[in-house]
């Protein structure tokens, strides 16, 4: 049956796209995750009346994570076809996708953080400080727990984000579900290969916008 | 035990230098409860944090068990803030642990072993009466049930100071009594040091001994609370006084006294310390060829004993009335005639 309403659907094709995006989507939203909290915590934490405050620091970082959120993803894929080429050795394939996707989410998600552990009382800040404890005590036992909530929810955009990212890595050659809807399904005018990868994308979306929803209701205490 | 001196702060803003507390000198002494009363903006906030250097003094000293604490090294700071724990207004749990956690949390800071953490733990939730509630969130708590956890936990490393900041001002006045009870129940039993800033007069009578008033970022006034309340000096104390020893309508009333009374005289008795359980009026009646009409009155007990005004008519021949007064002049009653003196 799946035959004669997808004929030019090759499944097992499909079935390796997915995996494809499935590996670019996993390793950069884990990645971007631990990239992304030490960038964020870096700029909350070197702000103005925070523990490690120092303007000229805060600064830089702010420029950096501006310049790389503001950079078109596609652009930013060619521009980055330097560093790939030298970190991973090539230009096609998944693994070569994966340095565009972090270098774009990371910034992103950086941002997120900063709004997360902004929204933190800072009587709480303030207790765990009155009741002497480190900078570092700060940092794993108030800030990151008492921002769990938030963090999650924004690693769950980020990973939507980074998933639409892998789409159009894709097109440029670094396979997955986009590179199969657009070489496969729009070049050859094959829309049903279009329309197989598309719904696919979107089922990657709902898990884990359902995940991340689940996750967050069952972290918040408040 | 707490000893400051000559201590300033002053914050630079965009209007100017504003100088939040200014020159203040303190001695609080061991186990004993300071408070320290002001409206807000007086500097009381920023005076109580300089104690544990959440803010640092402009200039002057803090000693605090012989230690300086302006001096102290990064690390020589946190180990004495383990001694000087602090209680909050808003309470300043951790919503993401429960109240078990949250008590804990000073103790891994101090890196203790679990097991010592949970026996602790223990006796904590029932020294503050939490029982059956430690596994509950913060957000499931009422706000007494949380400055409950709040106390617990600045208890959690048995230091020898507790500053208190606000601690009841978000409570409703039962809960107030309440925690304000477990307070001095604390002073008491574990000889803790309390230093506790509030805006209510109340908190200071019901378990202060000795009080500061704060204006200004200054201390104006300062001593033993009852003979704070006993001879105010300066107008804002005697406005503070004046929140729990006299109704509000007070002035209004003794005016409708003279106009409902004018026979005899009207008096105000104040009594101080243990005089006021004696029974003096009873003594005036039988000893005394006057006829007494109490007109209003309020005792108010504090932890040096009670304090409390009495507002009578005293009516009599001239003779009678001046033997009435010399009497109670005698008794160490502080006397004051309002009405045909």
């Amino acid at each position: 049956m799946l035959n004669t309403w997808f004929p030019n659907v090759q499944w097992d094709v499909v079935l390796e796209a997915t995996k494809e995006t499935l590996y670019m989507s996993s390793i950069s939203v884990f990645v971007t995750f631990i990239l992304g909290l030490t960038l964020g915590l870096a700029l909350f934490l070197t702000a103005p009346g925070n523990l490690w405050e120092n303007k000229f620091l805060n600064g830089i970082i702010a420029v950096i994570v501006n310049v790389f959120r503001s950079i078109p993803f596609i652009i930013l894929i060619i521009l980055l076809i330097p560093f790939t080429r030298f970190i991973v050795g090539t230009m096609l394939g998944a693994e070569a996708a994966l340095p565009a996707l972090i270098v774009g989410a990371a910034p992103f998600y950086a941002r997120m953080v900063e709004i997360a552990l902004r929204e933190i009382n800072k009587g709480v800040i303030e207790a765990a400080k009155s009741m002497g404890a480190t900078n570092f005590q700060i940092i794993f036992k108030v800030l990151i727990p008492e921002s769990t909530p938030a963090l999650v929810s924004g690693i769950t955009v980020t990973a939507i984000a980074l998933v639409s990212y892998t789409a159009m890595a894709g097109v440029v050659g670094a396979g997955g579900l986009g590179n199969l809807a657009y070489m496969e399904g729009y070049q050859r005018d094959n829309a049903d290969v279009t329309l197989v990868s598309t719904v696919l994308i979107l089922v990657i979306v709902f898990v884990i916008q359902w995940i991340g929803d689940k996750a967050t209701t069952s972290l918040d205490k408040r | 035990m707490i000893n400051l001196q000559s201590v300033r702060k002053v914050f630079q803003t965009k209007d100017g230098e504003v100088k939040a507390v200014d020159t203040v000198d303190l001695d609080i002494k061991q186990g004993e409860i300071y408070g320290i009363i002001g409206y807000s903006g007086a500097g009381k906030s920023t005076l109580i944090r300089i104690l544990n250097m959440l803010e640092r003094p402009t200039s002057g000293t803090v000693t605090i068990s012989g230690k300086n604490m302006s001096e102290l090294s990064p690390k020589k700071l946190r180990q004495a803030r383990q001694e000087i724990s602090m209680i909050f207004q808003h309470f300043n749990l951790l919503w993401s642990r429960t109240v078990r956690e949250n008590i804990a949390f000073p103790l891994e800071i101090g890196g203790y072993p679990k097991a010592k953490i949970k026996k602790r733990v223990d006796e904590l939730i029932d020294l503050v009466g939490l029982e059956g509630r430690g596994g509950s969130y913060p957000s499931q708590l009422s706000g007494g049930q949380k400055q409950r956890v709040g106390i617990a936990r600045a208890l959690a490393n048995e230091p020898k100071v507790l500053l208190c900041d606000e601690a009841t001002s978000a409570l409703d006045p039962k809960t107030t009594d309440s925690i304000l009870d477990l307070l001095v129940e604390i002073n008491k039993k574990l000889g803790l040091t309390i230093v506790l800033i509030t805006h209510e007069m109340h908190v200071i009578r019901k378990i202060c001994h000795r009080v500061a008033v704060m204006e200004k970022g200054k201390v104006v006034e300062e001593g033993d609370v009852l003979s704070v309340f006993k001879n105010p000096k300066k107008p804002i104390t005697k406005d503070f006084v004046k929140q729990v020893t006299e109704p509000e309508e007070t002035v209004d009333t003794i005016k409708q006294f003279v106009q409902e009374f004018p026979e005899g005289r009207i008096v105000q008795l104040t009594f101080v310390g243990g005089r006021a359980g004696q029974p003096l009026i009873t003594e005036l009646i039988r000893h005394y060829e006057v006829d007494v009409n109490i007109l209003q009155g309020k005792i108010t007990q504090t932890q040096n004993g009670p304090y409390g005004t009495l507002f009578i008519q005293i009516k009599g021949n001239d003779e009678a009335l001046a033997k009435a007064m010399e009497f109670l002049n005698s008794v160490q009653v502080e006397v004051e005639v309002i009405h045909n003196a």
